[in-house]
């Protein structure tokens, strides 16, 4: 109940100062309203497709990053030696900012989507394996000898303690992932695509057309909110240990 | 039940060797209750590991109803301190942990489960977490969930160390009227030398670092708080400590 009084309060404080910076009379910022109504109206036509596509890249490109990045992250954070052996790799590749090498990807792998997912896959991955690998070696301390003693083997310590355990620093990372994604998301949809929110963005923006360019910013934000609250969801019946007590 | 033959267990510790115990040997009959005090670092804990298997010996051989322990077995049980239960499963889910690592049938598991919490008054509590619970109840679910597996040996390290005072009696209360009903080998570490003398039917006292066994008592004054034979074995306990640690 609470939070969602929060969440009504919030969104009218940020209607209220949008529509006072739409009263400065600066016409790159329309009244809230009009944003809505432009919105709403578009919703008929292409925006749903323009959402739509972006929803399914970054789905997909979370869904791959969480796939592999998760179980990789574990492994990492419980294998001291494989660690030992990938934790360089990791330590060198992560600092380099992979959203230089869009042009790289879309010239080898083609104009359509592969390119797109691939490089948020990418990015969200390195988030996925240094949170999971971190959890995983902060089990809460004796929960791997409270397993073996009861005679778990590996997969036992893994389905018993390590991914349960891991799971709420999991979703911490999804969240901070799905920002990161949304950020490139946008980026990548700027490049070589008639499709996506991104693209519908910077099509409104080069035809200066801010009412439109303001429904395609409710749009991105609109799916951002989406995902956050499904995520939301999720986490509270996967972690419901952690909302009692 | 258990041999133990000149174990002793070392530790790395920043680039030294740190030896925790020293050439041990002791045997644990079956259906009677230990308990092991002695001084901080010890070795108490690194015993109870070591009879486990979660621990590998430097030296020696501990053997469990004839077999040399390698790695934990069937026959035993641990209940670690802090209880050692995972937050993320309900009462009914821990206690239900070792039978389901061990591949037992669900529906016997679903009885032998029911049995438990009935058996420790924890059926109102049985979709509560953990966090849910006070620090005696948590202890409860921790010995339903070693009861469980059905061990022949319940090792127990510090179990009650969080308990406050009432709790803690309470507890030693619930261990020994639990052991009446299924007496099995139990062995116990503890701080305490009036838990000790309380609870154990043999007292096993080990030196400082590294430890070494000073002497299994045996106690005359078990299952009572009061009286000579208690007290006499609280005093001879302490005596033996203070004069090894003078």
């Amino acid at each position: 109940m609470n939070s969602s009084k929060n969440c009504i309060f919030t969104v009218i404080f940020i209607a209220i100062i949008w529509w006072g910076l739409s009263k400065l009379n600066w016409p790159v910022i329309p009244a809230p309203c009009t944003a809505v109504k432009t919105f709403v109206s578009l919703l008929r036509s292409a925006m749903l497709i323009h959402m739509a596509t972006s929803l399914y890249r970054i789905l997909t490109a979370i869904f791959f990053a969480f796939c592999i990045g998760v179980p990789f992250g574990l492994l990492l954070g419980m294998e001291q030696k494989v660690d030992d052996y990938f934790s360089f790799i990791i330590l060198l590749l992560y600092p380099i900012p992979k959203i230089v090498f869009l042009p790289v990807l879309l010239m080898l792998l083609g104009l359509g989507e592969l390119p797109r997912i691939m490089l948020i896959s990418t990015i969200i991955f390195f988030h996925m394996v240094i949170t999971s690998r971190d959890a995983a070696k902060n089990l809460p301390p004796g929960s791997v000898d409270s397993i073996k003693s009861l005679g778990g083997k590996k997969c036992d310590i893994y389905i018993h303690v390590v991914i349960p355990a891991c799971m709420p620093q999991i979703f911490t990372s999804l969240r901070i992932s799905l920002g990161t994604a949304l950020s490139v998301l946008f980026f990548t949809e700027t490049f070589a695509t008639t499709r996506g929110i991104g693209y519908f963005i910077m099509d409104a923006w080069t035809r200066a057309d801010y009412n439109e360019l303001f429904a395609g910013i409710l749009g991105i934000s609109l799916i951002g909110l989406l995902l956050f609250f499904v995520l939301d969801v999720f986490e509270k019946n996967v972690c419901k240990w952690k909302y009692v007590g | 039940m258990v041999e133990i033959e000149n174990l002793s267990v070392e530790y790395s510790a920043k680039n030294a060797r740190v030896k925790a115990l020293d050439n041990i040997n002791l045997e644990l009959e079956d259906r009677k209750i230990y308990t092991l005090v002695g001084p901080s670092g010890s070795g108490k804990t690194s015993l109870i590991y070591s009879i486990a298997g979660l621990l590998k010996p430097t030296k020696g051989r501990i053997f469990i109803k004839g077999k040399g322990i390698e790695e934990p077995t069937m026959e035993t049980a641990v209940i670690l301190q802090e209880f050692g239960l995972f937050p993320w499963k309900t009462v009914e889910q821990n206690i239900a942990l070792g039978l389901a690592i061990r591949k037992v049938d669900p529906i016997k598991t679903k009885q032998i489960v029911n049995d438990i919490l009935e058996k420790l008054s924890l059926k109102p509590f049985s979709r509560h977490y953990p966090a849910q619970l006070s620090g005696g109840q948590k202890q409860r679910v921790a010995i339903g969930r070693a009861l469980a597996v059905s061990p022949s040996l319940l090792l127990m390290d510090e179990p009650f160390s969080s308990l406050d005072s009432l709790t803690r009696e309470n507890m030693q209360r619930e261990v020994i009227s639990l052991w009446r009903q299924n007496p099995i080998a139990i062995l116990m570490v503890t701080h305490s030398i009036e838990e000790a003398a309380f609870l154990g039917q043999k007292i096993i006292v080990l030196s400082k670092s590294p430890g070494r066994i000073l002497d299994v008592i045996t106690n005359g004054g078990w299952g009572l708080r009061q009286g000579a034979a208690y007290c006499n074995t609280v005093n001879l306990i302490r005596n033996m400590l203070m004069e090894h640690i003078r």
